[in-house]
């Protein structure tokens, strides 16, 4: 748990990813098998499971610290942090005797933690607290909670794996997708093993980067395949060894959620990978993603949810085909024996992810001004001779999204904000005018510079004219351009309706509280 | 009850009886000031008071038509209908906690303050009264601080370890107090020392009142040049990141600040390396002062307000309040400059 800490530490504290890397390589390379494979599957993020709720934990904390439980809150409150906040308070060991290693502690005192009663897991955790000192606490807390994460890119993980096995990063990658448990002789097949892994494994899904501001940089039109880029679940359907699996991009296997498109992928001929989107889909088009939502993390789908969201999986690429990897074929040779196999097989949930035809930028950009009538996100680039790539390559796939909607708005409340950001007071909720009053449309948490970010903290903290638990009600002064992905009508909020992705686009400094937009203004953009 | 001896006012905090102000935020007649930060002693008033160890930072800070009178700590001064007196308050050099008595009722207004071991000022002193103006910028059971020694043995070994691989050493602090405090732990420098031109000049006060500190430089470029690779140079934090920087090398940066103890801002501030060091009082700083005033009214400013207001209600049975105030106490994030 030590040496994992420094890592956490070393990780946390530098924003360079050389000296993350290095770090992570040195860790990789001294660690013993079964803390690294345990360290590999965290700092992956692959999923841990909540054993302790944090009511549990607020009250052993206020018990062991000898503070009123309502002074954790509001310590928690300012720290933005529960595993920090707890970590702080209570008292502990501080370093004096030698912690449990990694591997140890989260097999011993985590993953068992989960099904112990009340008084068993309160002795278990006051325990740790005793042998661990506040850093070390601080990740403990991380992992009975399920919220582990740190704050270093899967890419820059897999590039340290990769330097500690001797091979190239696509391969790592690849390595590492799929099902594994942690375990020494998992880290094992890592670091040594040729073959080994999840037979089942998907691909590492080839990501896109944001096209320029001149989108003539990337060469010709001509050069690219144009698709739309849809708002679904980017998926890869594999069929192999008579088996039949979709993987989320966070590798979640999701099956359960999209029975119709596990049965069709079935009919499958086996040794076949399909990379596409999943998407809720009535009358040959997209429902959104509020529909889609619906099917998440579904254990099962009833009848009922099966009629009300139908969903498809659009295939726009084919990754293997008669068990053979076709990644380093290009862009349109893939694209080719992908048409055939769709047409052929003429599955009910699978369709064929339309290429968008034009010539040129200019035809392009106005295929894309079509985007929010079609529902989707703007166009996906893919450079024709290029082979499937694995993580974010800038060069061969870019992302040409619509720009966002924008209203303006006034701050009205404000809120501490969490993590990085916690003491100051970052997330504001924002109004719109609606009959001499502001109706709050949004909360948005980001797009301002941290130098703006101190300007309103102190613009906060001495307009404060009402207080509602962590809430401070604000003098209505600043305006703020909201920009947004989409809009809809919403039966929960005051306004009625529910803005996507808001976030601040810039400080209108210009613009005087009655500047600000109407709530009429923003039904209008929904009626669009 | 006769009417409050302080109150918050548009100006700021206002003595009624005495006829003057203390940390007024706006120009006034008369400004009793605690100590020279810039949200405590602002420009334009036309008389100031406060200590003489204070008066030259006082100085620095107002406009110089200003006449800038001192009271030695403890010495009794009446103004109106009030009698005043000056005592340590243990945040910076000069810093007072200011007593106010009339017909035997006596509140005093700490100003910023801080209870640990500080070589640079007059150690904080407990002053009974009857209502005790508190500060609260770190008034919660998080705020935990090390010992000053602790922390300058950290400065130490970091500066040692940034020499021994090549780089020069970024220490940034609040150029009023808090460099002076990082300093005076340095007083047997394992390297040569450069400062900031904004601290250079806050040097001078201190050492004319005998507060040990290790021989500092100006940073000029010859400087730079020099001390490049292994020395250490103190700086306002509003430094980092500006092309000033570049004069001294390969650089890693030190935040000094309470703020460090958590780990948002030390993430969120773009600094290598963070140490908790604070000029206020921690969470159990805080309340061992406010016990050893005796007071059984005590009002809250800025900070954490409604967590000690009714911690001190609950817990201490103390008729505890908030009073409005616009100080900033230690800003995350900023010079106090």
């Amino acid at each position: 748990m030590r040496r994992f800490h420094a890592l956490y530490r070393e990780l946390d504290a530098t924003s360079r990813t050389s000296r993350k890397e290095a770090a992570l390589v040195a860790y990789f390379r001294e660690a013993p098998a079964a803390d690294a494979a345990w360290a590999a599957h965290l700092l992956l993020g692959r999923r841990g499971r909540r054993a302790v709720n944090t009511r549990m934990l607020r009250e052993w904390a206020a018990e062991a610290s000898g503070q009123p439980l309502w002074l954790v809150e509001e310590s928690y409150d300012a720290v933005g942090d529960l595993a920090e906040t707890i970590a702080l308070l209570v008292p502990g060991g501080d370093g004096a005797g030698e912690p449990p290693p990694l591997a140890q502690c989260v097999e011993e005192r985590v993953i068992g933690l989960a099904a112990m009663d009340e008084d068993a897991k309160k002795a278990l955790v006051l325990e740790t607290w005793e042998l661990l000192d506040e850093g070390e606490r601080f990740l403990f807390h991380k992992l009975i909670s399920g919220g582990f994460r740190v704050g270093v890119a899967k890419g820059i993980v897999a590039r340290a794996l990769a330097v500690v096995a001797g091979v190239d990063k696509a391969t790592m990658l690849h390595r590492l997708s799929g099902r594994w448990e942690p375990t020494a002789d998992s880290w094992a097949s890592i670091v040594d093993e040729e073959d080994g892994g999840d037979p089942l494994r998907p691909y590492p899904f080839f990501l896109a980067h944001p096209v320029p501001d001149d989108i003539t940089e990337l060469g010709e039109a001509h050069e690219f395949q144009a698709e739309w880029k849809w708002d679904g679940i980017r998926a890869q359907a594999v069929r192999r060894g008579d088996e039949a699996v979709i993987w989320s991009r966070g590798e979640d296997l999701v099956n359960a959620g999209f029975p119709e498109i596990a049965d069709d992928l079935a009919a499958l001929p086996n040794g076949t990978v399909l990379d596409g989107e999943l998407l809720a889909w009535k009358d040959g088009r997209p429902l959104g993603f509020h529909a889609l939502q619906r099917r998440i993390q579904r254990k099962s789908v009833g009848k009922k949810l099966r009629a009300e969201v139908p969903v498809r999986f659009l295939a726009y690429d084919l990754l293997e085909r008669d068990g053979r990897d076709l990644r380093e074929r290009t862009t349109v040779e893939r694209r080719a024996q992908l048409e055939r196999l769709v047409e052929e097989a003429s599955l009910p949930h699978f369709g064929l992810a339309d290429v968008v035809e034009a010539g040129t930028w200019e035809e392009l950009a106005a295929q894309r001004e079509t985007s929010r009538e079609r529902g989707v996100e703007g166009l996906m680039l893919k450079r024709k001779d290029a082979p499937y790539g694995a993580g974010r390559v800038r060069g061969p796939w870019w992302k040409w999204k619509v720009d966002p909607l924008s209203i303006d708005a006034v701050m009205i409340y404000a809120q501490r904000g969490h993590g990085r950001r916690a003491s100051l007071y970052t997330d504001y909720t924002l109004g719109v005018w609606e009959e001499g009053e502001l109706v709050p449309v949004a909360k948005a948490y980001s797009g301002l510079s941290d130098a703006e970010i101190r300007d309103v903290d102190r613009f906060v903290r001495q307009n404060i004219v009402d207080r509602f638990g962590p809430v401070r009600v604000v003098k209505p002064e600043l305006v703020f351009e909201i920009a947004f992905e989409g809009i809809r009508p919403s039966s929960r909020h005051k306004a009625g309706l529910a803005l996507r992705f808001p976030r601040i686009a810039r400080w209108r400094h210009d613009k005087r509280p009655e500047d600000a937009d109407t709530l009429n203004a923003v039904r209008e953009l929904l009626a669009q | 009850m006769s009417a409050p001896l302080v109150r918050t006012t548009a100006d700021g905090l206002w003595c009624e009886a005495g006829g003057f102000h203390i940390d007024p935020w706006r120009p006034v007649e008369r400004a009793v000031v605690t100590h020279a930060h810039a949200d405590h002693t602002r420009p334009g008033s036309k008389r100031y008071l406060t200590t003489p160890e204070g008066a030259d930072l006082v100085r620095l800070r107002t406009q110089k038509e200003a006449a800038v009178e001192t009271l030695p700590y403890c010495a009794e001064k009446r103004i109106g209908d009030v009698t005043v007196s000056l005592h340590p308050a243990g945040h910076v050099l000069g810093s007072a906690q200011i007593r106010i008595e009339r017909d035997g009722e006596v509140w005093v207004v700490a100003g910023d303050y801080k209870t640990d071991a500080d070589p640079t000022c007059t150690p904080f002193e407990p002053v009974r009264c009857d209502v005790f103006v508190s500060e609260s910028t770190f008034g919660l059971p998080v705020f935990d601080w090390p010992t000053a020694d602790a922390v300058a043995d950290e400065v130490r070994a970091w500066w040692e370890a940034n020499a021994a691989a090549g780089r020069t050493s970024l220490l940034c602090a609040y150029a009023l107090g808090k460099s002076q405090r990082l300093l005076a732990g340095l007083v047997d420098p394992p390297g040569p020392i450069a400062v900031h031109g904004a601290l250079d000049r806050l040097l001078e006060p201190y050492r004319e009142q005998g507060v040990a500190l290790p021989e500092t430089r100006y940073a000029s470029p010859e400087v730079a040049k020099e001390i490049r690779g292994k020395g250490l140079v103190v700086a306002p934090p509003s430094a980092n990141g500006t092309p000033w920087m570049r004069k001294f090398g390969d650089v890693t940066t030190g935040f000094a600040s309470g703020w460090m103890r958590l780990r948002g801002p030390r993430r969120r501030r773009n600094f290598d390396r963070g140490f908790v060091l604070s000029d206020h009082a921690d969470w159990k700083g805080l309340l061992s002062a406010i016990e050893a005033t005796g007071a059984e009214r005590v009002l809250v400013t800025h900070g954490y307000v409604d967590a000690l207001v009714r911690y001190l209600r609950e817990e201490r049975g103390l008729d505890a309040q908030r009073l409005e105030s616009q100080f900033e106490g230690e800003v995350d994030g900023e010079d106090a400059e």
